[in-house]
C-alpha cells in the first residue's frame, strides 16, 4: 500500500518533470531574443535581454511606467508611443485604445514584446519616477476612518513632485492576505518638502492596502513606494479656482494649498469640502486660516447630515447648488477635483452647466 | 460507446453545445465576448488548444495512467498536460509564426484555465471515446464553443449603447443572453444525444 503510494507519487512527478524539463528547454531556444536595443524619446538608448513585455523590460532599467493591474493588460495605465518595432497591434491591446491613440501608435507596454530593436516615446516626468525606500515617522488620526502617515524618504532620500501627483505604496503581506499589492495615493505634503511624503488613506473596508495602513503599519516600518506619477495638478494660469474634494481626496488639495502658501498666489479660490457629519471633518483650522494667508480664499465645509446649531452646518446637503455663488467668471475658472466616481460625475455635470469650459475641470477618480 | 464520430462531431457543436449546455468555459466567455474579433481569435485558440490537448490526454490516459493503475491521478495529470502543451505551443507559435501568435497566440495563456479544455478531456474518459471519437467530440466542441462566442460577442455588440438597468451590466446581461441562448440550444437535443 505505502510502496504503491510512493510509486504513484513518484510516476505522477516524473511526467511534471519530463514537462517541466521540455518546457525549459523550450524556453531556452524558442525564446532567446538576444540583446535588443531600446530606443527612448530618440536620446537614450538602453540594451536589454528581449523576450519579456516592455514593461517589464523598461522597469528593469529603473523606468517605471505607472500600471495598475502589474501588467495583465486589464488597467490601461502602462500607455505610450512604439515608434517602431512593436510588431502589430495586439487583440488585447484594442479595447483599451481610443481611435486616436491608435492613429498615434499608442501601445500597451504590458502587451507590446521585444523581440527586435526598438524606439519608443515616454513622457520626460516617467525619467523621475523612482522607487523609494522610506520609514514611517508618524501616524496622525485626522478623523475615526482617516490616517495621514508621514514616511521619510530614505534611498533615494529626495523627491521631485508636482503637488496633486501620487505615489503608489507598495503593501507587505499580512494576516490573510499572501501578495504584495500595489495602490494609489496622492501626496499630501508640499514639494517643497523633499525628504518627506505624507499620505492620507480613509480605511475602506475589507480594503487590502487601506486595511494594511489602518491595522499593521507602525511608525519605524519600512515601506517602498514608487512615484511620482499623474497629471492632477495645478495649471499656471490666473484662473479662478474651484477645488472639489471629500474624506481622503483632500491629500492633494493640501499639497497644492500649502505649495501655494510657499510661492503665493493672488488667483481667487475656493474649496469645497463634502462630508457626512460634523465628525468627518479634519485639519478645518489649517483650511480655515488659508483664508488669512491668501488674499482671496473660501474653504466651504458641505455636510450631507448635520443637526442644526452645530458648527459647520452653514451648508447642507451636496456641493453643487452652493458652486454658483463662488463661480465669478465661468470662463476663466478652472476646477481641480478629487474623490469618488459618483461625486465627480454629479459636480463636472453642475460645472458644466454653470458654463465651466470641459477642458479646464481637472480630476483624480478614485477608480 | 458506439457513436459514430461524424454524429458526435455535430453534436458536440449543436446538441451538447459544451458551453450552452454543460455551462463550461465560462471565464474568457464573459471577459473576451466584447469584440468579434477578439471573440473570433479565442474561439480559435480554443479549438486548437482543445483538439490538441484531448489527444494527448487521451494518450496519456490509455497508455500511461491506466497500465499503471493510477487512473484516480487524472485530475492532476491532466492539468499537468494542458498548462503544459499550452505553455509549449505559445512558444512554438510565437517563434516560428508571428503572424498567427498576434492573431490567436496571445489568447494561449487565457485558457491554461478554461475550465472547457478540462470538461471535455473528462467527458472522452467517462463517456469511453475511442481515439477518433475523442478527436471528433473536442474539435467539435471547441467550434460549439466558438459559435457561442460569437453569438454573445454579436448579440453585446447589438446592445452596447442600450440602456440596460445599472446592477445589470456587463456579466448580469451577459449571462442572461447566455441562460437564453442555451434555451434556444436545448431545441437541438431532441436529435441526438450523447450524453
Amino acid at each position: 500500500m505505502f510502496l504503491q503510494i510512493l510509486s504513484d507519487i513518484g510516476t505522477a512527478s516524473a511526467v511534471t518533470v519530463t514537462l517541466a524539463i521540455i518546457l525549459v528547454i523550450a524556453q531556452r531556444y524558442l525564446n532567446d531574443y538576444g540583446d535588443c536595443k531600446i530606443s527612448i524619446n530618440q536620446k537614450r538608448d538602453v540594451t536589454v535581454k528581449g523576450g519579456s513585455s516592455l514593461l517589464t523590460s523598461l522597469s528593469e532599467q529603473q523606468i517605471y511606467l505607472a500600471s495598475a493591474c502589474g501588467g495583465r493588460g486589464s488597467c490601461g495605465a502602462c500607455k505610450c508611443k512604439v515608434e517602431s518595432g512593436g510588431g502589430p497591434l495586439l487583440p488585447t491591446e484594442k479595447p483599451l485604445l481610443s481611435a486616436k491613440e491608435l492613429q498615434e501608435n499608442i501601445r500597451l507596454a504590458c502587451q507590446v514584446k521585444v523581440k527586435t530593436d526598438i524606439s519608443i516615446f515616454i513622457p520626460e516626468e516617467i525619467f523621475n519616477i523612482r522607487r523609494y525606500k522610506t520609514v514611517v515617522t508618524e501616524i496622525i488620526d485626522y478623523t475615526y476612518d482617516i490616517k495621514g502617515i508621514t514616511f521619510k524618504l530614505l534611498e533615494p532620500d529626495a523627491v521631485d513632485f508636482k503637488a496633486g501627483q501620487y505615489m503608489q505604496l507598495e503593501t507587505q503581506p499580512y494576516n490573510k492576505v499572501k501578495q504584495k499589492t500595489m495602490r494609489a495615493y496622492s501626496i499630501s505634503s508640499k514639494p517643497e518638502d523633499k525628504n518627506i511624503i505624507q499620505l492620507i488613506i480613509r480605511l475602506v473596508p475589507e480594503g487590502i492596502c487601506t486595511t494594511w495602513v489602518h491595522k499593521y503599519l507602525k511608525v519605524g516600518d519600512e515601506v517602498f513606494m514608487t512615484g511620482p506619477y499623474g497629471d492632477f495638478f495645478i495649471r499656471d494660469t490666473d484662473a479662478d479656482m474651484i477645488y472639489i474634494a471629500g474624506g481622503s481626496g483632500k491629500a492633494p488639495i493640501k499639497s497644492m494649498l500649502e505649495h501655494l502658501e510657499v510661492v503665493g498666489t493672488n488667483r481667487k479660490m475656493t474649496y469645497f469640502f463634502g462630508a457626512r457629519s460634523p465628525e468627518d471633518l479634519y485639519l478645518t483650522e489649517q483650511f480655515k486660516n488659508y483664508e488669512q494667508v491668501f488674499p482671496d480664499f473660501t474653504y466651504v465645509p458641505v455636510l450631507s447630515r448635520c443637526d442644526d446649531g452645530e458648527k459647520w452646518c452653514a451648508r447642507t446637503g451636496y456641493i453643487m447648488p452652493y458652486l454658483k455663488e463662488f463661480i465669478r467668471d465661468p470662463q476663466k475658472t478652472e476646477a481641480y477635483m478629487c474623490g469618488s466616481p459618483g461625486m465627480l460625475d454629479a459636480c463636472k455635470k453642475e460645472l458644466l452647466a454653470l458654463g465651466v469650459p470641459n477642458d479646464k475641470i481637472y480630476f483624480d477618480s478614485f477608480a | 460507446m458506439d457513436i459514430s464520430p461524424i454524429v458526435l462531431f455535430w453534436a458536440a457543436i449543436f446538441t451538447s453545445n459544451v458551453l450552452l449546455t454543460n455551462f463550461l468555459g465560462m471565464c474568457s466567455y464573459l471577459s473576451v465576448s466584447r469584440e468579434m474579433e477578439s471573440a473570433f481569435g479565442l474561439g480559435v485558440a480554443v479549438i486548437f488548444v482543445l483538439t490538441i490537448t484531448c489527444a494527448l490526454n487521451w494518450l496519456v490516459y490509455y497508455y500511461l495512467l491506466v497500465p499503471l493503475n493510477i487512473i484516480y491521478l487524472q485530475y492532476i495529470i491532466f492539468i499537468i498536460v494542458i498548462a503544459a502543451t499550452v505553455q509549449l505551443l505559445e512558444l512554438i507559435i510565437e517563434r516560428f509564426v508571428p503572424a498567427l501568435y498576434y492573431t490567436l497566440g496571445i489568447f494561449l495563456p487565457l485558457i491554461t484555465v478554461n475550465c472547457a479544455i478540462f470538461g471535455v478531456a473528462l467527458f472522452m474518459i467517462i463517456r469511453n471515446y475511442s481515439f477518433i471519437q475523442t478527436i471528433a467530440y473536442a474539435a467539435g466542441s471547441g467550434i460549439g464553443w466558438l459559435l457561442a462566442i460569437l453569438m454573445l460577442a454579436g448579440i453585446r455588440l447589438k446592445i452596447k449603447d442600450k440602456m440596460i438597468p445599472a446592477g445589470l451590466q456587463g456579466a448580469g446581461i451577459s449571462l442572461i443572453v447566455t441562460g437564453i441562448m442555451a434555451l434556444a440550444f436545448i431545441g437541438f437535443s431532441g436529435i441526438v444525444n450523447v450524453q
